[in-house]
């Protein structure tokens, strides 16, 4: 952490986005620069990490180190880095396609490993860089390149998925409401262990179902009486909020990170800064 | 040579009975009486049941191969000798479980000694558990050859002291019940008796997947994700019980995919990083190979080979993936591949890569088999005194001053500095995509051209890294054969037996095996009439990248059942070939 917020928009590096104009990514990408200088974090200790897909072209455009990995392989990258190097920041910024569908194979294993790591999902129920077809998150009939008699697959839930994996931080916003983003990014960083928020973030170019508009009439913020420890209520709302969607934190709870559980392995393995290497060896003895 | 200097005892049953640790104890047991020990061995892919082979060889000398075939076979049951019948040939010893119930009889035998003992009914009748079967046959053949019987005590001591000590001494009582069998009803009709050496202390016994863990770990290896896969898993699970000691990491991931993943996000971050998979985790891995090679991210791939395509012979023996180390993955992949020739290779061949993903901050794929994974050999003890090891070449953040970090810069030797998160002003973005030198995306003609050819120019001289390879038999030759891998120790005994028939042969090892380390072929083609390669595969994978590199051409020489070469084999092939 530093000393003194720097402004977020120092946190955004040189490079331009090249997302279309009125992509909700624009309001993902302002969020996390808030995010990050109300955090105060130092963007040398701070690590973006994507896969492929519009959204993840994201790392490019901020400060932080940053790894622009394969589809789907932005999880077990950031694993990688978070379990090598506890005091990075880690942040996973990628897709609905990314995430759930090529990548949906680690998910759950990740999620139940409880790193400590954050995973934007920008979710806009469509593939904007192939040019428009069906994603996990789209809903049924909706058309696609591919399915042009409308999408045949019923949607996943990411968050019932999320939860029912075991995150310990599981919540949704809207890239067309950055106050709330904001302040569930700040939660979500800060909270020790595995964090994923679902961000909707329509795409105006190949997604004409599930716009901005639409979202604006449906989307409802979770009751300010919810108990974010209510795992089965967080279910309930994830699974039973029909069109009124809710945005807002849906469950969090404090667990030991992975680190914290690595650390107990090596304690009891009497790890050492200088590790008798000769010892190791004489276990081969005959 | 007499069976005096060099004896190979052959135990084989039904899987789960015992052969896999009665055959480590003789192992053990021989190291510890002062003899050098090789084994092999083989097992069905199932856990329980099926035909299951341990073979150790025994001699004063050095060995280097598994060698042609049995002196003595030991059989627990009547399918180990119906699989092994055609090999007891005249001169052999055959030891079975007969001579009482729940044995067999194998009819006569010409030309070969048998001694049957009845190795059940003194295990289930005299000590009243059949699992003590193994050591009652391990006592009975110690006596037999004159395997220090003391050793044998002391070994099966250690193994099972910390179960307590009914479990020590039911183990003892059956050495000796076996050991007793023999003084008192056999009469030793063999001439094999392995004469006494002295014991010598620095001598380890250790087998090719835990010296690839030794090695990662003398490397400075720190971080390692693994996916469990036969037969590489060993590596895994030795290094999950030093990892930690070291405050090193490891995790277990969901697949081969994720495994790799991990391995790059942590050296991205500045670990020395490594995965041991076999061929299917390698053919999954392929894409991320691609993207350690496009965002120069230095990281060590084990393969120890299987039989393959697809699922293939999973505990068998193969070199089959070489062209999968070498060209893998999409687009002009660079990468760096080396090949363990024996245990001893295994712990230094994996601190070299380590060295060479360092420098080169590219994908070192080591390749490894099956059986060189299995396979325990007494050496000697790594002198960590010696071991050298490198780091990459890192950013300096006082060395640029007002001028922005270039991660990909363009260098007089294609190596850039690389940053590691947490250094001021070294922030970049690790990518697949192409580049420019900043490491913002970049797909110019020029651009693209001059990147392929960093990360193909930044290895073009990787061999002059290396020890020159071993080269062995006469400085002009009418054939040379050129071995990788674990072949290298059945083509070097092959080449001792040519020449001692007055064949002018030799041979050639690289351990480097991609980019094909053409100085050293082209050399050594120039103090030979021609070459022949003889590998573990059906397509001549290693001959074909030979030809391909120099233009030499090359004879090839393929077996692919599963099984190494035996020295006998290479030797008649030379013969045929000369």
């Amino acid at each position: 952490m530093l000393m003194e917020a720097i402004p977020a928009k120092e946190y955004k590096s040189e490079v331009t986005p090249v997302w279309c104009p009125g992509c909700g990514d624009y309001g993902v990408l302002n969020s996390y620069l808030k995010a990050l200088s109300e955090l105060k974090i130092d963007y040398n200790k701070a690590v973006t990490v994507s896969g492929i897909g519009c959204s993840s072209r994201f790392p490019f455009f901020v400060k932080t180190y940053g790894i622009h990995s394969l589809h789907g392989r932005a999880l077990p990258l950031a694993v990688g880095v978070k379990l090598a190097r506890p005091d990075l920041n880690v942040v996973v910024t990628c897709g609905d396609g990314d995430g759930f569908s090529i990548g949906g194979g680690h998910v759950p294993h990740v999620v139940r490993k409880n790193i400590d790591l954050t995973w934007i999902c920008m979710d806009n129920s469509i593939y904007g860089l192939t040019k428009g077809q069906v994603s996990p998150t789209s809903s049924v009939g909706l058309p696609g390149s591919t399915t042009p008699y409308g999408c045949p697959d019923e949607p996943i839930n990411p968050m019932a998925y999320t939860l029912t994996y075991g995150a310990t931080f599981v919540a949704k916003a809207f890239s067309g409401n950055p106050k709330e983003l904001t302040q569930i990014f700040i939660k979500a960083m800060q909270h020790k262990g595995f964090s994923f928020i679902d961000v909707i973030s329509p795409c105006p170019s190949f997604n004409k179902r599930d716009t901005f508009k639409a979202y604006k009439d449906v989307l409802k913020p979770i009751p300010e009486d919810h108990d974010v420890t209510d795992k089965v209520k967080a279910l309930d709302i994830a699974l039973n909020s029909g069109e009124k969607l809710i945005t807002g934190i849906y469950y969090k709870e404090e667990k030991p990170d992975y680190w914290s559980m690595l650390n107990e392995i090596k304690k009891k393995s009497k790890a050492s800064d200088k590790p008798d290497y000769e010892a190791i060896i004489d276990t081969f003895k005959a | 040579m007499s069976t005096k200097d060099d004896l190979t005892i052959r135990i084989g049953g039904e899987g789960g009975e015992g052969i896999i640790s009665s055959g480590d104890i003789l192992t053990q047991a021989a190291t510890r009486a002062g003899l050098n020990v090789l084994t092999f061995k083989t097992f069905p892919a199932e856990i329980k049941g099926g035909y299951a082979m341990y073979q150790v060889r025994l001699s004063n000398e050095k060995i280097i191969s598994t060698g042609d075939g049995f002196n003595v076979f030991v059989a627990f049951n009547e399918e180990a000798y119906k699989v092994n019948k055609k090999k007891l040939t005249e001169g052999t010893v055959f030891v079975y479980d007969g001579n009482g119930t729940g044995g067999f009889e194998p009819g006569d035998l010409p030309g070969v000694v048998s001694y049957a003992i009845p190795m059940s009914k003194i295990a289930k009748e005299d000590l009243g558990t059949y699992r003590s079967k193994n050591m009652v046959a391990l006592g009975a053949i110690a006596h037999l050859f004159s395997i220090s019987f003391k050793s044998l005590e002391e070994i099966v001591t250690n193994k099972f002291k910390r179960k307590g000590d009914d479990v020590v001494s039911v183990n003892i009582k059956a050495l000796h019940a076996g050991k007793d069998y023999v003084e008192k009803e056999l009469k030793k009709k063999d001439a094999i008796e392995l004469s006494s050496v002295e014991a010598k202390d620095d001598i380890i016994v250790i087998d090719g997947n835990e010296a690839i863990g030794l090695g990662a770990l003398l490397a400075g290896c720190n971080f390692f994700s693994c996916y469990p896969i036969t037969p590489a898993t060993d590596v895994a699970n030795w290094l999950s019980k030093f990892m930690p000691k070291v405050k090193g990491t490891l995790i277990q991931a969901e697949d081969e995919i994720a495994s790799l993943g991990n391995v790059l996000g942590a050296a991205y971050a500045g670990a020395k990083a490594m995965t041991a998979t076999s061929g299917p985790g390698l053919s999954l891995m392929s894409e991320l190979l691609g993207m350690a090679c496009m965002a120069e991210i230095p990281c060590v791939i084990v393969d120890v080979q299987r039989g393959g395509p697809s699922t293939g012979l999973p505990t068998k023996h193969e070199q089959s993936d070489l062209f999968l180390a070498a060209h893998g993955s999409h687009g002009d992949a660079s990468r760096i591949v080396l090949s363990c020739d024996n245990v001893e290779d295994c712990i230094s061949l994996t601190v070299e890569a380590f060295n060479l993903a360092e420098k080169y901050q590219a994908p070192v794929i080591l390749l490894s088999d099956g059986s060189l994974g299995m396979r325990k050999e007494g050496i000697k003890r790594p002198d960590i005194s010696k071991v050298k090891t490198l780091e990459r070449l890192k950013y300096d953040p006082s060395s640029n001053g007002d001028e922005p970090f270039m991660r990909y810069k363009i260098t007089d030797n294609w190596i850039s500095p690389m940053s590691i998160p947490g250094m001021e002003g070294g922030a970049y973005v690790a990518t697949g995509i192409e580049h420019g030198e900043t490491g913002a995306p970049k797909y110019t003609p020029d651009n693209h051209e001059l990147m392929g050819k960093k990360r193909f120019e930044k290895i073009k001289n990787v061999e002059d890294d290396l020890p020159e390879s071993k080269r062995i038999g006469d400085e002009q030759a009418d054939i040379g054969l050129i071995a990788w891998g674990s072949t290298q120790g059945d083509v070097t005994e092959a080449v001792n037996r040519a020449r001692a028939e007055g064949l002018k042969v030799a041979a050639l090892f690289p351990k480097l095996v991609y980019p094909v380390p053409v100085k050293a072929i082209e050399k050594f083609n120039k103090t030979v009439k021609k070459i022949m390669v003889p590998e573990i595969n059906y397509q001549g994978q290693f001959a074909d990248l030979i030809k391909a590199a120099t233009g030499i051409p090359v004879i090839k020489y393929n077996i692919y059942g599963g099984f190494p070469f035996t020295p006998n084999e290479i030797h008649n092939k030379i013969k045929e070939m000369i």
